[in-house]
């Protein structure tokens, strides 16, 4: 069983980009619940995997289990290879909500230097080399204007870049991203995906980010895991957002729709309630959008 | 130049021996109460702060009593009170207030009937003063390097925990996922500012306590963007509080009502609360700034001006 599975993933280990994430049969149960239930997936270097699921899907939860807070019942995580170490630098991860107050005394570069070396006992000296690293992470993230500003006071948008800069500066292998497109509007959410997309061709990183919607993040996602019901699919857009995959994971008929090059997931003629009307609501945002 | 010096500090201030105690105890406990104090806040941990000086105060009274310098009390109670805060506080987030509450009240109880017990039985009258509002005059010289000992061990464990401290101050999420053990990081930062409160309690007052704690890091956050800015300015103001404080006190031997100083708590607590009052001053000019031009938009317009004054006002 383990012999044949390692084999596929070595056969495919020629065509795709090296392997950063594996997630291996993980469930997870929640006060007896089946949060996740035998979820694998795999995540590749430089590419950019959108983690989709609604409200409650357990997205944050499976990033939990990835950084090592949360132990699943069963299954495995490994990161590069290895299993979770103590400490892991290798991952950066920027969580769905910090809530930072205005008055506190942090600026962003402050915060990016926590980025660097928070996690140390002590306190840092202050050196050239640690203010440049700083620096030049702002500057990946076209977040340099505001370094000096304290971080509370920014806008979300503002706010999300300094944290990506945050989670990059250890330079990680993986990104781990939740929800960085909530309360976003349009114009920045395009821009933070077009950004999140640029730092995991150029520092060769994998870039998971979780979502509830979909189609902002169409135009960058390489690969996606599609959440619902505790399962989880993966594999490119064409191979899982498919009729037949989704009523699958869901449990009952879904429709896929594409419309003015946005796709709408909607609930099959049985079970009309809560999704059409959700899917009424995308189309006329799309509507708005063209 | 030696006019303004003999008009600053009474004659005999530089040699008297009480001063000099005061001046390095005050010094001291200033600085390591300001620095913890900037944690303190960024936490919004000043009602614990408060919890632990008061709790701090039965062990004082208590100390009285037996014939122990008070310090000690302060000390053992409140980090025994830490201790018990994170046994009570593990299992029930939310019963974490009540049951502080509940200690913290039965605390003080014990310290009604010991400072009643060290008025009456020990004939302690001046105690509860002592006690509750601290008389930097009274440091002997004996406990100074005790002082020095136990302030420097405080700073020690908050300068040792310092960046992990902060990332779990800013965000625990962010902390956990760094791995930061965020609960022994927590009490490790608690035990430090039941040291720093103790020493605060003894020297200006277990009720005042909270004041040096809290009062300079708030000023000082007011007025600087980074960590590192708020931790020097606002031990700058914690110690320009004590030693004027400590000055004001000794020239108000000379002050009616004749041959008794103020108390020096009063001083001190009084200046940090000015300094804080002073810090706000900038943002108000700042929050003025950002409307007048819309109301001088509005006079132009030719809209009645009273508007824009009303606005102004
Ligand atoms: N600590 C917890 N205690 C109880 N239930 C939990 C806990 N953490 C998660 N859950 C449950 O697990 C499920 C998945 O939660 P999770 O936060 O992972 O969802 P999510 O996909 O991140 O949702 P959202 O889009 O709202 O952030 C939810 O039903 C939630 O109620
Ligand atoms: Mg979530």
């Amino acid at each position: 069983m383990r012999g044949s599975r390692a084999a596929t993933v070595e056969d495919s280990a020629a065509a795709l980009p090296a392997e950063v994430l594996a997630v291996d049969r993980v469930s997870v149960r929640i006060r007896g619940r089946a949060v996740l239930d035998d979820v694998s997936f795999t995540i590749h270097e430089s590419e950019l995997t959108g983690l989709i699921g609604s409200n409650g899907a357990g997205k944050t939860t499976l990033f939990r289990v990835i950084l090592g807070l949360t132990r699943p019942c069963a299954g495995r995580v490994s990161i590069e290879g290895g299993g979770l170490s103590r400490t892991n630098p290798l991952v950066g991860y920027v969580p769905q909500k910090i809530g930072l107050d205005a008055d506190l005394p942090l600026r962003a570069r402050d915060l990016v230097g926590l980025g660097l070396d928070g996690h140390r006992f002590g306190f840092a000296l202050p050196s050239k080399a640690r203010r440049q690293l700083v620096e030049n992470a702002l500057e990946g993230v076209d977040a340099g204007r505001f370094a000096d500003a304290r971080v509370g006071t920014l806008s979300g948008g503002e706010q999300q870049r300094v944290m990506i800069a945050y989670a990059l500066v250890s330079r990680p292998r993986l990104l781990l991203l939740d929800e960085p497109l909530a309360n976003l509007d349009l114009r920045s959410e395009q821009e933070v995906v077009e950004l999140l997309s640029l730092v995991a061709r150029e520092q060769r990183v994998a870039v998971l980010i979780s979502a509830h919607e979909m189609n902002p993040l169409l135009p960058v996602m390489d690969r996606v895991v599609y959440l619902a019901g505790g399962r989880a699919a993966s594999g490119t857009t064409a191979e899982v957002v498919r009729p037949e995959v989704l009523s699958h994971l869901y449990g009952h008929h879904v429709d896929v729709l594409h419309v003015h090059g946005r796709i709408i997931v909607v609930a099959g003629p049985s079970l009309g309630s809560a999704e059409a009307m959700r899917a009424e609501e995308a189309d006329a945002a799309a509507d708005e959008d063209t | 130049m030696s006019g303004i010096v003999s008009l600053a500090f009474a004659p005999g201030f530089f040699s008297s021996a009480p001063v000099r105690s005061a001046v390095v105890a005050g010094g001291v406990v200033a600085i390591v109460s300001a620095v913890v104090g900037v944690f303190t806040v960024m936490r919004g941990q000043s009602f614990a702060g408060h919890a632990l000086s008061d709790m701090g105060t039965t062990g004082g009274s208590g100390a009285f009593l037996v014939g122990v310098s008070p310090l000690w009390g302060f000390v053992t109670v409140s980090v025994a009170a830490v201790a018990a805060m994170e046994l009570i506080g593990i299992r029930r987030p939310r019963g974490r207030d009540v049951s502080t509450g509940i200690v913290f009240g039965a605390a003080l109880g014990l310290a009604a009937l010991f400072l009643y017990w060290d008025t009456t039985v020990k004939n302690a009258s001046g105690a509860a003063m002592t006690i509750l509002f601290g008389s930097l005059f009274t440091v002997s010289a004996s406990t100074v390097p005790v002082v020095v000992v136990l302030a420097s061990l405080s700073l020690a464990l908050v300068f040792a925990l310092f960046r992990p401290l902060l990332l779990s101050s800013v965000s625990p999420d962010l902390a956990a996922a760094r791995r930061v053990p965020v609960r022994l990081v927590g009490i490790g930062y608690l035990l430090a500012m039941a040291v720093a409160v103790s020493l605060a309690a003894y020297t200006i007052g277990a009720i005042l306590s909270t004041a040096l704690l809290v009062g300079p890091a708030a000023a000082a956050m007011r007025l600087t963007k980074s960590p590192w800015a708020t931790l020097v300015l606002a031990t700058l103001l914690g110690t320009a509080a004590t030693l004027v404080g400590i000055v004001l006190a000794y020239d108000s031997y000379g002050w009616p009502p004749a041959g008794h100083g103020w108390p020096v708590s009063f001083f001190v607590v009084t200046l940090v609360f000015t300094f804080y009052l002073l810090a706000g001053v900038p943002e108000l000019r700042r929050a003025r700034g950002d409307r007048l031009p819309a109301d001088r938009r509005v006079g132009e317009r030719g809209i009645a001006r009273g508007a824009g004054k009303r606005g102004e006002s």
